[in-house]
């Protein structure tokens, strides 16, 4: 039988824009860690009645089963575009889309491109583990040169499968954007910090800043035939030195705003 | 008020604004681009919603955010464009939103031309993107018409949460005609029950087309159907002129309606009696009068800009009752009333058939015509 918990020992509970629900993701997987440092930024700053979020297909295909706010769900990489017809008719609120590698950098290139390029005032969390987890750990744009997927066997090849494409750096050189950075899940410290940095992509758009990113390295232990903890691992020693940490673009009103 | 002289697409436009568009969101193609153009610079100044999208994609996908949270919106393409829109209209239909879609048809398949055409009858009436749902479909023959309807394909999309498609063609986007423009409407967002608009004081709303539990989705379907249902029995529109004495019945739509009219005018005043039967619904198809029709015309001649798509129902309605003859241009070629009055001419003289295959009997008539 469970041990009853008695408030005062209630040390880590729930963010009240988090609903009751179990989750799906697999065990050791990052998602949900990326979904509770938004639902916490949400609750800190009181957006929960004011947010609408878009969710992606891909593993985060059902992301609106966790959050206290209303949602959509979005055809695959379109997201951007269907947070773009939202915000315009709901300039007021709060627009985020959860997007993966695949939805976002590879289907959806067009519409992430073109929002952050409008200067689209909305936020976009980007998780990128480096291939398509949903559909079973294919070859998506952000896998590794030689990495093994599912697509790619032998390890990727350069020569005939293409590079990876590094999507911060990339989405950095448009003048739309306001805020883009890389953030990783991997460590306890590197948790706190990606949370700060969603804090502030919610903080641009509240003021109306312009287009904000956060890209958030995360593990996939299920598609890369590693134990969570090994995935972690890996992701430092691999994912890192190729996706570099850093803050890619603080537009000039963002860095004045001191957020 | 007053009639003026107003190109086909830009007095479309100016209409849906009238009836309280709230948000449009398009991409560049011919021959619809004034539709564009006018949204452009009529709503941002109304302080409405306008986006040039960076795809036809992206545009669906814009007006499927926006359907989302029960703003009036629509966007507008041509053939070409619609093909690229029908992942989305899928989505929307899936989802139970509604929206409002102007197509603007041209010659095809491919690239095509940018030449007046009706062969995305079959695409857009049948569905078009993947699943069972069927948009509402409105055809109209005259500028006049376009703009009578904008409102009404608003009004149908909510009530049936649905999409409602207003379905011409480069000539009447591209002509201009007197036309009287209704009153401008104020922009009034409904209280829709299911819009997404932030949980304030009330549950959280989730809009998706997404049932992974197949008895989920099969009652989505059903659901569906159940108002496809309700918009057969309720929202049939067709017009008909000189029909009651009438012993020989044209079917047209749109611009192929309007060329016909003058046919069955000249073929009047030769003393054939010969009516015309104008779909307006083309989805809904009005299957119910045609039958009736089939029961006092002696035959029917079918006449379309395509290959005999709109044929395929008309048949079905009469059911091999009484012969039907076809009639058509491909290609982004608009028939000549002088081509229809000798169809007509022809019918009243030839010794025609129940059991004969319309579309056949065309092609061999093709040769002569198209050499």
């Amino acid at each position: 039988m469970a041990t009853l918990m008695v408030p005062e020992n209630l040390v880590y509970e729930r963010p009240k824009s988090f609903t009751d629900t179990p989750t799906h993701y697999c065990p050791g997987c990052t998602h949900g860690v990326a979904h509770r440092l938004i639902a916490e930024v949400l609750e800190e700053m009181n957006l929960t009645e004011r947010a609408i979020g878009v969710a992606p297909v891909g593993c985060a295909v059902f992301a609106y089963n966790y959050f206290d706010t209303d949602f959509v769900e979005a055809a695959h990489g379109r997201a951007p575009a269907m947070a773009t017809g939202i915000k315009r008719c709901l300039p007021d609120h709060i627009v985020f889309t959860y997007q993966g590698d695949g939805d976002l950098a590879s289907i959806g290139m067009g519409e992430i491109v073109h929002a952050a390029a409008r200067g689209e005032n909305i936020t976009v969390i980007f998780i990128n583990n480096a291939n398509y987890g949903m559909t079973g750990g294919q070859m998506a744009p952000t896998t590794l040169p030689g990495m093994k997927t599912t697509s790619s066997p032998n390890g990727r090849d350069v020569e005939t499968q293409g590079h990876p494409i590094r999507v911060a750096e990339m989405l950095a050189t448009l003048d739309g954007a306001g805020y883009v950075v890389r953030r990783s899940l991997h460590d306890p410290a590197n948790i706190r910090k990606a949370k700060k940095a969603i804090r502030t992509a919610f903080e641009v758009q509240e003021r109306k800043l312009g287009f904000s990113l956060v890209e958030l390295l995360s593990t996939c232990p299920s598609n890369w035939n590693l134990t969570p903890v090994e995935s972690l691992k890996w992701l430092e020693e691999h994912m890192i030195p190729f996706f570099p940490l850093g803050d890619y673009k603080v537009a000039p009103a963002v860095a004045a705003a001191k957020i | 008020m007053t009639r003026e002289l107003w190109k086909g697409n830009e007095a479309i436009a100016e209409a849906a604004i009238r009836a309280g568009l709230e948000a449009y969101f398009g991409y560049p193609i011919t021959p619809q681009n004034e539709i564009l153009e006018w949204m452009s610079k009529r709503l941002p100044e109304l302080g409405r919603a306008f986006v040039q999208a960076e795809a036809e994609l992206g545009a669906i996908n814009m007006v499927y955010g926006a359907a989302c949270t029960g703003a009036r919106v629509m966007t507008s393409s041509s053939s070409p464009g619609i093909s690229l829109m029908m992942e989305g209209l899928s989505y929307i239909a899936g989802t139970e939103v509604p929206m409002v879609l102007v197509n603007v048809m041209r010659g095809g398949p491919g690239l095509g031309n940018i030449a007046p055409s009706q062969a995305d009858y079959n695409q857009i009436c049948k569905g078009g993107g993947h699943g069972d749902y069927h948009p509402i479909v409105l055809a109209p023959a005259s500028i006049q018409e376009a703009v009578d309807l904008m409102p009404l394909a608003f009004d149908l999309a909510e009530k049936y949460l649905n999409i409602c498609c207003v379905l011409l063609d480069g000539s009447i986007g591209q002509m201009m005609e007197p036309v009287e423009l209704p009153e401008m409407r104020p922009v009034q967002r409904k209280d829709f029950p299911w819009a997404v608009n932030g949980a304030k004081g009330r549950p959280r709303r989730i809009l998706t087309s997404i049932y992974l539990d197949p008895p989920e989705e099969e009652k989505t379907n059903l659901r569906l159907l159940k108002r496809w249902q309700e918009v057969q029995e309720k929202e049939v529109r067709y017009k008909e002129y000189f029909i009651d004495d009438a012993e020989f019945v044209v079917i047209g739509f749109g611009t192929a309606g309007r060329v016909a009219l003058s046919a069955v005018r000249a073929a009047r005043a030769q003393g054939i009696k010969v009516g015309l039967f104008r779909p307006i619904t083309v989805a809904p198809f009005p299957y119910k009068r045609v039958a009736e029709l089939a029961k006092k015309a002696s035959a029917f001649l079918v006449t379309e800009m395509n290959s005999g798509q709109m044929l395929e129902d008309v048949r079905l309605a009469v059911n091999g009752s009484i012969p039907i003859e076809f009639y058509g241009r491909l290609g982004g070629v608009v028939p000549f009333p002088d081509e229809i009055l000798s169809e007509i001419q022809r019918m009243t003289k030839a010794k025609l058939s129940a059991e004969a295959d319309p579309v056949l009997n065309w092609m061999k008539r093709m040769e002569m015509v198209a050499r």
